[in-house]
């Protein structure tokens, strides 16, 4: 028998686990219900906890078939972190570089959802680490919503983890974080790659509280 | 320790009663098929949350000095925690929040274990105070500086520091009163959180001219002052858990209820400020750990150096 889905569960039980001791996390379902169609969820991004809490977040057996897009340049760059990404947290591995890429991101998506699971991604393509609450999206995410017009696209805002664990830090800081899911975004009848984007960009935007709290003070 | 049974046993009574008085009245108020008003669902997880903190303090009281230090530990852990998520925190600060809960917390509470006072009572407002600007500066990022100093330093201070003073009482060799310490402990919680109670009932049955309308609008004079007045009785009731005779008992009873209320009012001008209306999730019914302590916070420094000066 082989041992790594056991491995791989017993370490998703126990990042879970972990992640909720340290942030106290609640996952706020605003806009959507813990349970549904095959999934891919998109979230801002701006430190290496994102996932893990984006997924601690989740029942168990929707956990079990989630798995997080991360990018291959930086989880290959050595045996340990490819090894962790692989094996243990079960990412699914895409070339972000345009011009370097042998296999193409999106059939490596596709595939794993023709084969049921769910996804996560940040469609910014990389950790966000200005002021900006948000950076502009990558087309990937469009391009997902019109090749599974049948898979829910549903935004999570995740409040607080890049205060938790910033980048370049080891250690992470407990604070409470949140992640609130909205409202899935349906792509409409003939709408472009542009406009698509915006919208749903603007829809993970709105689930900010912060972003709230600016509205009702203008 | 017979007091101690007989105090577990008056607060078992009193949370069977209190369970028993609500289950009645949410009967009662479901029996005509309407939903449960808001105020009785919060009054039932009040009193469920209730049935465990006094379960989790009892099983601290087993285990001890030991088991009451890792308790408190853990309240400070948890009300810092709550705290610096409201606070404005920048990337540079990284280590010092990392510093403030697996080093001050550690330390301050691994003092009281090795019951060590001198340093105790100095290492926060010492050594802690010149230290986390010093490590800020260090950090080169100079934006709001004197904010996020302070800011944590009042963190500090409010969660670890006068919260770390409820198992300090363990530490005071107060003659004739020897291990009895628990005893006072358990005074000083049952007083403080009894006065919240009392003072909410109060204030709900009474309440009409409140304290500071801008804050908060649930304090009332009525209710400040029944509290007050009623927490000071539960005091002189309970001086046999306490050196203390029974008017003496009622006067520092009524003294932790003043500054009880002193620190739930501050809370509620931060988190006003903050824009929030609790300050976390941690307790069913009641929010976080610090909507529950922030009496205790003002209370148990105050009530330690009372009794340190005179019964010491």
């Amino acid at each position: 028998m082989n041992a790594k889905p056991l491995l791989r569960r017993a370490a998703a039980m126990a990042l879970a686990g972990l992640a909720r001791a340290i942030t106290g996390v609640r996952p706020i379902w605003q806009g959507c219900s813990p349970l549904g169609r095959q999934r891919i969820y998109f979230a801002n991004h701006a430190s290496h906890g994102d996932f893990i809490l984006l997924s601690s977040c989740l029942l168990p057996e929707e956990r079990e078939r989630t798995r997080a897009v991360a990018g291959a340049d930086y989880w290959r760059k050595n045996k340990i972190r490819h090894v962790l990404a692989r094996d243990l947290l079960n990412t699914v591995l895409v070339e972000r570089n345009w011009v370097e890429r042998a296999e193409d991101p999106m059939v490596i998506m596709l595939d794993v959802l023709k084969e049921g699971q769910s996804l996560i991604i940040f469609p910014e393509g990389t950790r966000n680490m200005t002021e900006e609450p948000l950076l502009r999206f990558r087309s990937g995410l469009y391009n997902l919503a019109l090749a599974r017009p049948d898979v829910e696209l549903v935004p999570c805002w995740i409040e607080n983890m890049s205060r938790v664990l910033p980048k370049g830090a080891f250690l992470p800081v407990p604070l409470l974080c949140r992640v609130i899911f909205g409202t899935p975004v349906i792509l409409e009848p003939g709408e472009d790659r542009h406009a698509f984007l915006h919208r749903s960009r603007q829809a993970l935007l709105e689930l900010d509280p912060e972003h709230q709290r600016a509205l009702n003070h203008d | 320790m017979t007091e101690t049974v007989w105090l577990f046993l008056g607060l078992l009574g009193v949370l069977t009663i209190a369970s028993a008085v609500a289950t009645a009245l949410s009967w009662r108020s479901t029996r005509k098929g309407d939903a449960l008003p808001s105020t009785l669902a919060n009054l039932n997880s009040r009193i469920k949350a209730w049935w465990i903190m006094v379960a989790a303090i009892s099983i601290a009281f087993l285990f001890g000095k030991g088991g009451v230090i890792l308790l408190f530990a853990f309240v400070s852990f948890a009300a810092l925690r709550e705290y610096v998520t409201l606070t404005h925190t920048r990337r540079g600060d990284h280590w010092i929040l990392l510093g403030m809960f697996l080093v001050i917390i550690p330390v301050q509470y691994y003092l009281l274990w090795i019951d060590w006072y001198g340093l105790f009572a100095i290492f926060v407002p010492v050594y802690c105070f010149l230290a986390m600007p010093a490590l800020t500066a260090i950090s080169g990022d100079t934006a709001r500086f004197l904010e996020r100093v302070s800011e944590q330093q009042w963190g500090i201070m409010l969660s670890v520091y006068c919260i770390s003073h409820v198992p300090a009482l363990l530490t005071l060799p107060v003659p004739g009163f020897e291990d009895k310490g628990l005893l006072l402990i358990a005074f000083l919680i049952a007083t403080v959180q009894g006065s919240d109670v009392l003072q909410y009932v109060f204030g709900k049955l009474f309440g009409k001219h409140k304290v500071a309308p801008k804050i908060s609008p649930s304090k009332t004079w009525e209710g400040l002052i029944g509290g007050i007045i009623s927490a000071s009785l539960l005091g002189a009731a309970l001086s046999w858990l306490t050196p203390f005779t029974p008017l003496q008992s009622g006067l520092m009873a009524g003294l932790a209820c003043i500054m009880g209320f002193f620190g739930g009012l501050v809370a509620s001008a931060i988190k006003r400020d903050r824009g929030v209306k609790d300050w976390g999730h941690m307790i069913e019914g009641h929010g976080g750990m610090l909507d529950r302590a922030d009496s205790l916070v003002f209370a148990a420094p105050v009530f330690f150096h009372i009794v340190r000066y005179f019964w010491t």
